[in-house]
């Protein structure tokens, strides 16, 4: 405890009040947006378009009964919504959202972030087994397969970064690649050689097919298929117990949004040369969300083996000829 | 091998090409209607429900109460009632009750009225929580049309 | 992908699909024995929205019974109110002028692509695609614009009477029907072809799924699309013509791969023969009456009479048992969807669950036409 205990909690409440709004609003920004893109309008009927809607959604669902059917783990049913907020936002305390602006700067702050990424599927897990319904158990399944299969070409794709940067703290990362756009990790050719340069893109687009898996977004929604598995997980929650779990699934976007730009964007870093600070940060991942959004009401879903198939015979090879390659430049260079 | 490097490329075209076309989509005007506040007009030969159509001379409804409605109806959604005024010839109507939950709208009871005293309305703003609701009193409704 | 399954007995379990489940369009309800996501068996499971249309055409006099035609398949209700007029023509012996034969064939392919639009829609929505449903809606509400200009109605439409149709077309009608099907035309290559057909997520989950071969096909009674896919070229409209057909120049889409991907092309094809037809139909309009004299009560000579007529999903067949009275002695239909569904159980069995929704949706099923 090197520095004041005051400044990890009041950092920690803004980044919770940041971590609420956005699971909040990403929602209407996702209605919005699929809105936009179907020549529709999306919500406009509560307040002005509709932007207290989040607001109404929210009082519908904490005022609906949680309700518990017969036949489910009661313990594990009303603990998996809980586990799917929690890894996300425990998530945003080591993320730097600009040099300085982070609730606890923790040396490994790579790995914890991981490891709490894979708790999150956890939170499928145990909702799928526990609501005692065939559909959530069959998404259960589904999830835990799609979680291993992807989470392997991204750890790659880390490790081709740490390899680059030397350091597992994020903060490190975002701080070697200041000064335009030519340093950061996507195009890395005045930090790094042109051969590097070359292979980073193909890292970037693996790490962000992985994410959008990870965070089990469409077209890779596989464990909530609503046209196959009804909601597959969710189906058995009603009230906050599925409110809780679509926060948790806005907030996942989020914490992979915050980790593409820190790893591969510069975090805080303005193009150009232009001077940093946290006002790039936010512009990044909005622009990364959106994307998220724009791909996911463009794609019809994938088929689980298919998804699979992409990460086992494409992204995990693909991964691991970039980090050969990679150590090859950084031994040779 | 050559399959597989196709797959990838071809592929990730495919994909780059359906990102273009949404997002050209994003940027065009909406095409729908923001129903109760923008009403759409129906066409003329809308089906809304039936209604009685009034003979312009008497001011009364056109119908003599022949009852060929009521009998062509497929399912029995019409029940009418008349009678002989005190020194007139012809029957004059007394209750044309339409039940609008069996009503199919297939136009069968216009096209058997030989005097054309039945027509579509352009109704079509119903709603109720209620079935009692779409028991329609046609005869009352011209009244209230005045 | 017909994987062999391998299962212990004791390791299935029952997976009831439906009857209120997004990916079966209503009420159908499939019993699904599964290992994992394996389907070691399907059973269809029909009868949740059985209406008595048969037995309510024997009550009736013959009109009567036409307001139901148009519930049994709401995506292509004219064609199953075209198929029950030709049925009844036939057994009163009523000749239909040639306006109104005009008339009935370019709405009837306006209804055709109505439902096509709508399949396509569907069929990505259970395949998880949401953004091209809307702008398939968005043509099809096109058409029904045009439709309700004329019949009145937007979906169950009562539009054909025997003898003719219920009300001539105007002017506004076939301008709208020219500009609509360029518009059409313009937007199928974009929106319909380069956005869906060509994105490989959706090849690869349809290419060599679902193989329904030529054998089974003609085994289950499969017709219309579906039989179509399997390379059967068979199709009412230019074997068995009616109508004015064969006055029209129209290719039938004829696929042999027989996966769901060849099912999806037929009737992507399809909708470029319809634009066709009605392009040729509203070039050559006759003028003349659109219905012909037929009195009230019909009272067909006492027989056996058969009319089939293509619909959307397939043929569709009436048959009418006359006894000279003033209502049908035995109206029995031959709905298609009940035989392209027969097939399910059959192909689905080895199939995983999703590659089995997309196969069901590549069927193209309307329920309350197979239990009726």
């Amino acid at each position: 405890m090197d520095t004041n205990i005051w400044r990890p909690i009041l950092y920690l409440i803004g980044f919770m009040a940041f971590a609420g709004i956005n699971a909040a609003y990403l929602g209407w920004c996702e209605r919005k947006g699929a809105g936009r893109i179907q020549r529709r309008t999306g919500p406009m009927e509560v307040g002005f378009q509709g932007l207290l809607q989040p607001l109404a959604d929210g009082l519908k669902l904490m005022s609906k009964q949680l309700l518990v059917p017969d036949g489910v783990d009661s313990i594990l049913f009303r603990v998996a919504p809980i586990l799917a907020m929690i890894p996300a936002l425990t998530s945003m305390a080591v993320i730097p959202f600009a040099g300085n602006v982070q609730a606890r700067a923790v040396e490994l702050s790579v790995l914890l972030i991981f490891a709490l990424a894979s708790i999150g599927m956890m939170a499928v897990l145990l909702g799928g087994w526990a609501s005692g319904n065939k559909y959530s158990l069959i998404s259960a399944a589904r999830s835990v397969s799609q979680n291993l299969a992807y989470e392997i070409p991204m750890l790659v794709t880390v490790i081709t970064i740490v390899m680059l940067t030397g350091s597992m703290n994020l903060e490190e990362i975002a701080a070697a690649q200041q000064g335009g756009f030519w340093n950061w990790n996507i195009f890395p050719v005045a930090s790094h050689s042109l051969a590097q340069a070359i292979i980073m893109p193909v890292s970037f687009i693996i790490f962000f097919i992985c994410s959008v898996a990870e965070t089990n977004r469409a077209p890779f929604d596989m464990a909530e298929a609503e046209s196959e598995l009804i909601a597959g997980h969710m189906t058995e929650y009603g009230s906050m117990g599925f409110g809780l779990f679509m926060m948790g699934e806005y907030l996942n976007m989020v914490v992979g949004a915050c980790l593409i730009t820190i790893l591969f964007l510069g975090g805080w870093d303005g193009p150009l040369g232009l001077s940093g600070g946290i006002w790039w940060f936010l512009v990044k991942i909005y622009l990364l969300l959106f994307t998220v959004i724009w791909v996911r009401w463009t794609y019809p879903r994938t088929q689980i083996y298919k998804l699979l198939n992409l990460s086992w015979k494409i992204l995990i090879p693909f991964s691991l000829v970039n980090l050969l390659l990679t150590a090859a430049f950084i031994k040779v260079f | 091998m050559s399959e597989y490097i196709s797959d990838v490329i071809g592929g990730s075209k495919s994909l780059l090409v359906g990102l273009s076309i949404t997002a050209r989509e994003f940027f065009k005007p909406v095409v729908t209607e923001q129903y109760p506040w923008v009403v759409p007009e129906m066409t003329e030969r809308f089906r809304g429900h039936i209604e009685l159509i009034r003979d312009e001379k008497t001011g009364k409804p056109k119908c003599i109460v022949c009852g060929m409605c009521m009998r062509s109806c497929p399912s029995g959604c019409i029940s009418l009632a008349g009678k002989k005024p005190e020194g007139e010839k012809k029957k004059a109507l007394t209750k044309y009750h339409l039940d609008f939950t069996t009503c199919s709208l297939c136009g069968t009871c216009i096209e058997s009225c030989n005097f054309g005293a039945i027509q579509f309305s352009n109704e079509y703003n119903l709603a109720s929580t209620r079935k009692e609701d779409y028991i329609f009193d046609l005869l009352k409704r011209l009244e209230e049309q005045g | 992908m017909s994987v062999p399954v391998q299962c212990r007995h004791d390791e299935t379990f029952v997976l009831n699909l439906g009857p209120q489940h997004p990916a079966t369009h209503g009420v159908l309800r499939v019993k699904l024995t599964m290992d994992g996501e394996y389907i070691v068996k399907a059973e269809p499971v029909l009868g949740y929205i059985h209406r008595m249309h048969e037995k309510m055409a024997e009550d009736g006099n013959f009109a009567q019974f036409m307001p139901n035609t148009a519930r049994m398949d709401y995506l292509h209700a004219l064609a199953y109110n075209h198929g029950y007029c030709l049925a009844v023509e036939r057994a009163a012996g009523i000749e239909v002028p040639e306006r109104a034969e005009y008339i009935r064939v370019i709405t009837v392919e306006m209804n055709r692509l109505t439902s096509h639009l709508l399949w396509w829609a569907a069929f990505l929505l259970d395949l998880g695609g949401f953004s091209p449903l809307l702008y398939a809606f968005d043509d099809r509400e096109q058409i029904l614009d045009l439709l309700e200009r004329i019949t009145g109605s937007r979906l169950t439409y009562c539009y054909f009477r025997f003898g003719g149709v219920y009300n001539d077309i105007d002017d506004e009608f076939i301008a709208g029907t020219y500009a609509f099907i360029k518009r059409l035309r313009s937007r199928l290559p974009r929106l319909y072809h380069d956005l869906v057909t060509g994105n490989i997520i959706l090849i690869k989950r349809l290419k060599g799924i679902g193989m329904l071969s030529k054998e089974q096909a003609r085994r289950y009674g499969c017709t219309g699309p579906v039989a179509r896919g399997s390379g059967i070229n068979y199709d009412v409209r230019k074997n068995e013509p009616y109508s004015v057909y064969p006055e029209f120049d129209f290719d039938v889409p004829v696929y042999n791969e027989c996966d769901s991907m060849a099912r999806y092309m037929v009737r992507m094809d399809e909708i470029e023969q319809s634009m066709r037809i009605i392009e040729q139909a509203l070039d050559k309009l006759p003028d003349g009456p659109v219905r012909a004299k037929v009195p009230k009560i019909l009272k067909p000579a006492a027989g056996d009479y058969w009319a089939s007529v293509e619909t959307a999903r397939g043929n569709l067949g009436h048959r009418l048992v006359c006894d000279g009275k003033k209502n049908p002695y035995k109206l029995k239909l031959r709905s298609p969807t009940f035989s392209n569904l027969s097939c399910f159980g059959e192909v689905a069995e080895g199939m995983l669950l999703a590659d089995a929704l997309a196969f069901m949706g590549s069927l193209d099923l309307v329920i309350p036409e197979i239990d009726r």
